[in-house]
């Protein structure tokens, strides 16, 4: 089977790379192709459409604020599903082409219990383990997977509360709410990580490319598979480089 | 009877308190509705879309006398029908006039998330403002009566007003001025449960009918349209009257507390990342310098870092 979706999913990636540009320049390192850039924008998308539908209808003290933006009550409600359906579908298109970076290893369990050392900002540089993604971004990725799972089995009772009756329904928003208090607070965090958290990460989801210094800090191993190098000596190389760089300019 | 204007006791989806709560004080109206009495005439349906201008539509015919299986968005008031054979063989032929009870506790209202789309009258009607309602059916199913109904052209839900247009006024519903037998009448809560209370007695001790009571339900609060049963305790049998109708408790628990604690707590996480970039500052990439928007361009000195 995930030969199957491999074959997708390269597929996918020729189709809109045959359409689209990315510069790689000679510090640069290539992070998200094209399509990966594409589809993460309209997963996003669709996301914000959704959280911000969704949420003016979660609580009286946000009705009158959010279902402005969206032309009132009733067309909120008319659109929230429709913009849940757009985000369903981009995101089983991500999920295949994530599947193979995002599966879960030994050294992620390794990366959990330094969780506190992470958000502490103990280290410079990541663990040379570290690859492609780091195990907070593979936790975003499943908790997304999974509460989007809870969003469309109770959504669509919810959509058609005739056909599920009663019950269902009743029962169904709650875990509805609760998958988007999840996604709420994955996404703030998710949104910080990715700007002003790691300078130099935004560039990667927009232009596709990332610094190679960049690389070697946050994602070592990635680095070394890459480029074939490693990344510690490179890094230690760069200090001596900037240190002599200082020197000559004195 | 109230006159006038009627003053809203409670709304749905609104955030702080009901403008204008308290200022009057006003009767609590009820609809008493006595089975034993009714003859299935149906005069209350026709004054019902009558008054409430709705067109006369097609009637479902499944082997009873009701006009059709269930109330819809355009048929307010129905009368159900069943044969019901007694333990001894005799047959009873039970009628009640199914409509919106407006309930104390609706538990449409508190499962609306729209602000304004329903509201409840300090008079005790419980009524529908469809130019709010934004179509989600939330109160099908906070119902438990199944009195709301949807119609999938207008995306709006409707139900029985107890003729608040009327009551307003100072008039009783139209399905009261319609009834023929007197089996429905208009007044007061207080007043129209003692006549209940007493029509009941009556049915006990002269008609032979032992458990025969008022359908009140003290799991809603009780309610403003009221029934008096032959027999109290199996109103089921009178076309599936709930004997403890309830409301989810998802509408009651969680959307009054758990929902908006849970959000406030959820919100958390952006003072939280605000925070850490405060104290902990970024990530940068290493060694840092130029590009990272951080420093002037240009080569730069090794950083200090300070001791907190």
């Amino acid at each position: 089977m995930s030969t199957a979706i491999e074959r997708f999913d390269e597929g996918a990636r020729a189709r809109v790379g045959a359409h689209a540009r990315t510069i790689v320049h000679d510090d640069e390192l290539l992070r998200h192709p094209a399509y990966t850039r594409v589809l993460h924008w309209s997963v996003a998308a669709f996301f914000i459409l959704a959280l911000l539908s969704g949420f003016a209808i979660y609580t009286a003290w946000l009705y009158r604020w959010l279902t402005p933006i969206f032309g009132g009550g009733p067309m909120t409600r008319l659109l929230h599903p429709w913009f849940s359906l757009g985000f369903v579908i981009c995101f089983a298109f991500q999920l295949l082409n994530w599947w193979q970076p995002m599966s879960w290893t030994r050294d992620d369990n390794r990366w959990m219990r330094r969780l506190r050392d992470y958000v502490a900002n103990t280290d410079k540089r990541e663990p040379d383990y570290v690859g492609f993604f780091n195990a907070g971004q593979k936790a975003y990725f499943w908790v997304i997977l999974g509460s989007a799972l809870v969003f469309l089995v109770t959504g669509i009772p919810m959509w058609f509360p005739k056909t599920f009756g009663r019950t269902t329904v009743a029962v169904g928003y709650v875990l509805h709410d609760i998958a988007a208090l999840v996604m709420l607070v994955g996404f703030i965090v998710h949104v910080y990580e990715g700007t002003a958290a790691q300078p130099g990460t935004f560039r990667a989801m927009t232009r596709g490319t990332v610094e190679k210094r960049w690389a070697w800090t946050h994602h070592p191993a990635w680095y070394r598979n890459a480029t074939g190098r490693d990344p510690r000596a490179d890094y230690e190389k760069a200090i001596q480089q900037q240190r002599g760089a200082t020197r000559t300019e004195q | 009877m109230p006159t006038g204007t009627l003053q809203i006791r409670q709304i749905s989806g609104h955030s702080g308190s009901v403008p204008g709560a308290g200022v009057q004080r006003e009767e609590e109206v009820c609809k008493y509705i006595d089975v034993t009495t009714c003859i299935g005439c149906k005069a209350c349906e026709v004054a019902c879309v009558e008054w409430n201008d709705m067109p006369f539509q097609q009637t479902t015919f499944d082997n009873t006398y009701q006009t059709m299986p269930s109330t819809s968005w355009n048929f307010w008031n129905l009368i159900k029908f069943n044969e019901h054979q007694r333990e001894d063989g005799t047959l009873q032929w039970l009628m009640r006039k199914d409509q919106c009870m407006h309930c104390e506790d609706p538990g449409c209202l508190r499962a609306c998330p729209a602000d304004g789309a329903i509201v409840q009258y300090t008079n005790g009607i419980v009524d529908f403002q469809q130019e709010n309602c934004i179509g989600c059916q939330y109160c099908v199913s906070g119902c438990p009566f199944d009195i709301p109904k949807f119609n999938a052209l207008t995306k709006k839900v409707y139900k029985c007003t107890l003729c608040s247009d009327r009551v307003g006024q100072g008039l009783e519903p139209a399905c009261i001025k319609a009834c023929p037998t007197g089996c429905l009448k208009f007044g007061t809560k207080m007043d129209m449960k003692r006549l209940a209370e007493s029509r009941a007695r009556q049915l006990r001790e002269q008609s032979g009918f032992a458990s025969a009571g008022v359908y009140d339900p003290s799991s809603i609060n009780g309610t403003h349209v009221i029934y008096v049963l032959h027999d109290v305790t199996k109103p089921e049998l009178y076309g599936g009257l709930p004997a403890n109708p309830t409301i989810p408790v998802t509408y009651t628990l969680w959307k009054r507390i758990a929902k908006p604690v849970a959000l406030f707590l959820s919100l958390f996480a952006a003072p939280a990342a605000f925070f850490h970039y405060v104290t902990e500052g970024p990530k940068e990439s290493q060694p840092p310098g130029p590009g990272t928007g951080y420093g002037a361009p240009g080569p730069q000195p090794p950083s200090r870092e300070v001791p907190r």
